[in-house]
């Protein structure tokens, strides 16, 4: 299970920065999104993998699951979404004003 | 009173946040209640900032023990509940943003703050993540208040019209959530490694590491510090600073003037912290010197080949993050009062220099906003105006609206004057406190050097500020010659009472730090003595440590 894990959050990370690299704003948006998806994964990962365990300390359970990375997660994850979101406007507003989808607002030279 | 004592430290991001959050019920025309709203809300920060310099000064050692204040949230105890912490230097930077805020806003209200409703919310929003990232003491909500602090910067750099700031906005939106997606990936490597966010149980932990989970740790520190250095401004992370700030509204800018300090606060207090007892800032170690004399010299280069006094000044922030970032990266440990003294005074002064830019830019004749009384020139780009996209008006900050206050008059002589008090303060010339503050860094770093063992980086450092300075020099005096003494076809600006005034306070607020230099240096050393000696700080968040070889 860690061997897939890590190799989930291992693409969605590196075809997350490659997207960040490229030119076009929605391309930079997508690899911000995968970004974050990695990270989120990362997050709850550091609090090791564990399956079939409570969240809290229980009398009778086997352990229990870290429940910190769990609310650290869902903590990113609202915060992400509210500055994705604002994100998009502004890559619409960019385009309405330049006409041009390019992160800089001109095409380049050729 | 002992109510009041008990929640002071909590009261810089509360009162904030209910004045944000009541101005949303106030409607756009209800602008009086929005502005005494947001003056008493402010007011009311940096009286409760100068209660908790007092309380953490020597003066009051009877009511906090070691001049540290912990505050509980919920009354959750320290390791394993969210707790703010007041020591000094937090107590100093809380002050120091509410003074700036204040004076930017009183600014902001003459003119700039139309329409008022997104303004107003979000300056007070800035305004708690600030303060919630100068008191937090644990990681991860240090990481929550930055965000806050970021997601309102946002909003703010963004108001007003045109291209520019949409396209610098984007960029600086864009680097900024990469950066955070970077501090989360640390805090969560030192969470996997140390078993806890709380700084202060991090710092208690830390010697009993495992080696194996101590290289985790480093690695997470590592990455966390690369965040800190995105957040501060350092090159060559900080290419989207100077255009976004330059195209910002002034008092946008003048706010802003802060934030790149809160990525050095953090940088100083995760770093002494984290490194126990090693010296200052030892997060990045050696490397933070290097990219300090890179930001330093990038900034420097910037401001000769500047055009506009605001992309100037916004390379005077550049070069002020990069001598702070060199002087911490020296690591000695004498050298946090000066560095701290230096970043009070740059900040002011760049702040100072933010408002000017809006004032000196209405003398220019071809430009929009000296046409005050032509019509108002329409976006230029065809299609769809950015502030559409919301139903919002454009704020319209040259006034088709009735300008309300008193202009003041002479305001060529003020600006030359104010001009003139801001180009000694930034190159650091006598008799300001820029002179002062490089003077005690200068002096200390090479008095300090041969014990340190770090001689020749002194004198690199030493070089790299001093040439800083005169290449300040030379370019604000070109700036200068052009802006006041090519007189023909200026107009001269009408400046408003509540524009000006907070020039001359934030001058005259130099002026006085200069007259204080030794008070305020001797509180900002006991500061840099209670950030070195992290045992008190554990002390205070965490009580006594338990008897080794208990349970872990």
């Amino acid at each position: 299970m860690e061997a897939v894990y890590a190799l989930a959050i291992g693409v969605l990370a590196g075809s997350g920065v490659w997207l960040l690299l490229r030119p076009r704003t929605f391309q930079v948006l997508m690899g911000l999104v995968l970004l974050s998806y990695a990270t989120n994964l990362f997050i709850f990962g550091m609090g090791r993998l564990v399956i079939d365990r409570p969240p809290i300390i229980a009398a009778g359970a086997p352990g229990y699951a870290d429940p910190v990375p769990q609310a650290l997660v869902l903590t990113a994850i609202v915060i992400g979404f509210g500055t994705t979101a604002l994100f998009l406007v502004l890559l619409l507003a960019l385009r309405a004003l330049t006409g041009t989808d390019h992160v800089d607002g001109r095409e380049p030279r050729r | 009173m002992s109510f009041l004592l008990t929640h002071l430290p909590v009261l810089p991001i509360v009162l904030p946040l209910l004045a944000g959050v009541l101005m949303l019920f106030l409607g756009e025309p209800r602008r009086g209640p929005r502005i005494a709203l947001a003056l008493a809300s402010t007011g009311l920060q940096l009286a409760t900032g100068a209660s908790l310099l007092f309380l953490t000064s020597d003066a009051a050692p009877f009511i906090w023990t070691e001049g540290i204040g912990v505050y509980a949230f919920g009354g959750w105890p320290a390791p394993f509940g969210i707790v703010l912490v007041v020591d000094r230097l937090a107590a100093v930077m809380v002050t120091l943003g509410a003074v700036l805020a204040l004076a930017t806003l009183v600014y902001s209200i003459a003119r700039w703050d139309r329409p008022g409703q997104p303004f107003h919310t979000l300056f007070q929003f800035l305004l708690v993540g600030m303060n919630g990232a100068f008191l937090t003491g644990d990681l991860f909500n240090l990481f929550v208040f930055i965000e806050v602090l970021l997601a309102a910067s946002y909003g703010l750099v963004l108001r007003g019209t045109g291209t520019d700031r949409v396209r610098s906005g984007f960029h600086y939106v864009a680097v900024n959530l990469v950066a955070s997606a970077m501090f989360l990936i640390g805090v969560a490597v030192v969470y996997g490694a140390a078993g806890t966010l709380n700084l202060a149980d991090l710092a208690r932990r830390l010697p009993a590491l495992v080696a194996s989970d101590r290289i985790l740790f480093d690695v997470g520190a590592a990455i966390l510090g690369i965040a800190f250095l995105v957040k501060a401004g350092s090159w060559p992370l900080n290419f989207w600073l100077p255009g976004t700030y330059a195209v910002a509204l002034p008092p946008v800018g003048a706010v802003f003037a802060m934030l790149t300090k809160v990525g050095v606060y953090a940088l100083l207090r995760v770093g002494t912290l984290v490194s126990g007892d090693v010296a200052a800032a030892s997060m990045v170690g050696q490397a933070l010197f290097y990219f300090g004399i890179a930001t330093l010299l990038a900034g420097t280069t910037g401001m000769l080949a500047a055009q506009h006094l605001a992309r100037l000044v916004s390379y005077t922030v550049v070069v002020s993050t990069g001598t702070l970032l060199a002087a911490l990266g020296l690591g000695i440990e004498a050298l946090t009062a000066p560095v701290l003294f230096y970043l009070i005074t740059s900040v002011l002064t760049t702040s100072t220099f933010f408002m000017l830019t809006g004032m000196t830019d209405r003398t220019r004749p071809g430009s929009a906003a000296g046409a005050r009384d032509q019509e108002l020139p329409e976006p230029a780009v065809a299609g769809t105006p950015f502030y559409m996209a919301f139903g919002v008006r454009e704020p319209d900050p040259y006034g088709t609206e009735a300008e309300v206050g008193f202009a003041i008059p002479r305001a060529i002589a003020f600006l030359g004057l104010a001009f003139v008090s801001c180009v000694l303060l930034v190159t650091g010339l006598p008799p300001l406190p820029g002179f002062i503050a490089k003077f005690a860094l200068l002096s200390t770093a090479i008095a300090a050097a041969p014990a340190a063992g770090v001689t020749t980086a002194s004198w690199v450092l030493a070089g790299a500020v001093i040439a800083s300075g005169f290449a300040g020099i030379v370019a604000l005096t070109r700036v200068g010659i052009r802006l006041f003494w090519t007189v023909t076809a200026r107009t001269t600006p009408r400046l408003l009472v509540g524009e000006a005034a907070p020039v001359a306070v934030l001058v005259l607020l130099c002026v006085g730090l200069a007259v204080l230099a030794a008070p305020v240096l001797g509180y900002l050393e006991s500061a840099a003595a209670s950030i070195h000696a992290p045992q008190g700080y554990m002390l205070a968040v965490l009580g006594p440590a338990p008897a080794p070889g208990g349970s872990p």
